[in-house]
């Protein structure tokens, strides 16, 4: 809705269009609550948003005539007419992305910027998908919307190199967008599931416009068809995670699987290899039946993934892969040079690799990631494991 | 955190083709490094192949590649980061490329203007 509002009114204050739009769902839920939910409940809050956004110009109008005795033709704007249609909803998101991934910031705060108004994500989710604190994002959040105002924000059509140049960004938006639905740590499956199709539907509008048709948005789509492919399986029906190899298989959504497929051929038309190539490439592997060279190949893209960019994930990710081509022992001394010692993950992975060979040393690793990990779920999961070795040691 | 080149060298023009496994094994012990968040550069590959590689000299002399003089010929380099050369040097004997074909592994450090 602030996307819409900011596209048709060209407000330079963002603030002001997201101050109306949490208005309007105030003064839904108020009136919702007594009268029942409408028969149309988009058109009625477009409608009561419409309304208030005029009323806000009416306020300003007066405020800058009687402050400044002078009115600005600006609010003209005011009365041109508009209509709130799906078409324009969809378009006006992705319209507002590309419009707040603007060079003024920094990319990183580009992206932050664009999850928090357009993706509603709260600062801690944020903070999450960058593995950073929450006091870095906040300040990030905060000077890049300066800097927009002061750059004279608004939402117009963008030229073609303008389109090209913030596509990386955009894209990079998108799949954290993705991700956060897909590893949330929020146990409730409709929000995640809603993160997840969004981002598909808008990196599905980018291949279908010329200008944004590349390999790489592909590859993306490709990816985010793989990953949902998964996503009944997950989770069981408490709402508890359910591990790779313990999926029902007879789950995984095959028309998506093919989905995948489609996109990853149309992403691999040139020699173009982007980080999303490989990650698609992976969870492509990830769909196929174990076979001899399965997780050799997973290994290698894994190889490939951690020149491109480095990260603690996909460290942690690519030593997992290394154990399955090379055994518990070998991918040990492997997982160890990483000395990612404050990520729970890292003692999480160890805590595994060890269980075969050395309880103690498992369990003292599992510990350890008890106390580094924030989610509940993942505490549970542990400390049963704990349970399971110690009863296995005992006997 | 200093800088080291690894310069590797080959003996044999033949061994500059590796195996399938053999490419493996060398992305593995590559995306070890990486892994650790200890490689700076990932270098380039030379190609060693005929008319591939000139040697300029002195007075306009150009000569054909350098392996008409020294057998061993300089494959490729990468740039990681290690604490002193003794880890850089640990990282380097772990390169596959001892047990597959032989070849030495040249160590240098990276001087830095700053």
């Amino acid at each position: 809705m602030t996307a819409v509002l900011c596209r048709h009114f060209g407000l330079t204050h963002i603030e002001i269009a997201e101050d109306i739009a949490s208005d309007t769902f105030l003064k839904a839920s108020e009136n919702w609550a007594i009268n029942g939910i409408p028969e149309n409940p988009t058109a009625w809050l477009y409608t009561v948003a419409k309304n208030k956004t005029k009323d806000y110009f009416k306020h300003i109008a007066v405020f800058e005539t009687q402050i400044k005795e002078a009115i600005q033709s600006n609010e003209i704007e005011t009365e041109k007419d508009f209509e709130f249609s799906s078409q324009n909803i969809s378009d006006s998101q992705l319209a507002m992305i590309f419009a707040v991934c603007n060079s003024a910031n920094s990319t990183e705060a580009q992206i932050c910027l664009a999850l928090q108004i357009l993706c509603g994500f709260s600062v801690e989710e944020i903070a999450n998908a960058f593995l950073t604190k929450t006091e870095t994002i906040k300040k990030r959040v905060l000077r890049a919307r300066a800097s927009l105002r002061n750059d004279n924000f608004q939402i117009k059509t963008l030229s073609e190199p303008e389109i090209k140049s913030r596509l990386d960004t955009v894209l990079k938006t998108l799949y954290l967008l993705f991700n956060e639905g897909y590893f949330s740590k929020s146990n409730n499956q409709q929000i995640r599931k809603d993160l997840c199709s969004e981002a598909i539907r808008l990196t599905l509008i980018l291949t279908e416009n010329q200008l944004t048709d590349t390999p790489q948005t592909n590859a993306l789509l490709a990816l985010m068809c793989f990953q949902s492919s998964r996503l009944a399986a997950r989770t069981n029906d408490k709402g508890e995670a359910v591990l790779f190899d313990e999926q029902d298989k007879s789950l995984w959504n095959k028309a998506l699987i093919e989905k995948g497929n489609y996109f990853l051929i149309n992403a691999c038309n040139n020699n173009e290899t982007s980080k999303y190539h490989l990650e698609a490439g992976i969870a492509y592997w990830h769909t196929t039946p174990t076979g001899q060279n399965k997780w050799q190949h997973i290994l290698q893209l894994y190889n490939q993934l951690i020149l491109i960019e480095y990260s603690p994930i996909t460290a942690l990710n690519r030593a997992f892969a290394f154990a399955k081509v090379y055994g518990h022992d070998q991918a040990i001394t492997e997982a160890e040079k990483l000395q990612l010692t404050d990520n729970s993950y890292y003692h999480e992975l160890l805590g595994y690799l060890y269980a075969d060979t050395d309880i103690s040393k498992a369990i003292s690793h599992y510990e350890q990631a008890i106390q580094r990990t924030k989610s509940k779920t993942e505490k549970l999961t542990l400390t049963k494991e704990i349970k399971r070795l110690t009863e296995q040691n005992s006997r | 955190m200093k800088e080291f080149a690894l310069i590797f060298r080959l003996k044999d023009i033949a061994d500059f083709k590796p195996s399938p496994e053999q490419m493996q094994e060398r992305m593995n012990w590559l995306g070890s490094i990486a892994a650790q968040n200890k490689l700076v550069d990932k270098g380039s590959t030379f190609l060693p192949t005929q008319g591939s590689a000139k040697t300029v000299k002195p007075n306009n002399v150009v000569t054909d590649g350098p392996y008409t003089e020294i057998k061993e010929f300089i494959s490729g380099y990468i740039v990681i980061k290690a604490d002193n050369i003794d880890e850089a040097v640990e990282i380097a004997k772990a390169n596959p490329i001892f047990d597959q074909v032989g070849g030495n592994i040249e160590v240098r450090e990276v001087l830095k203007l700053y």
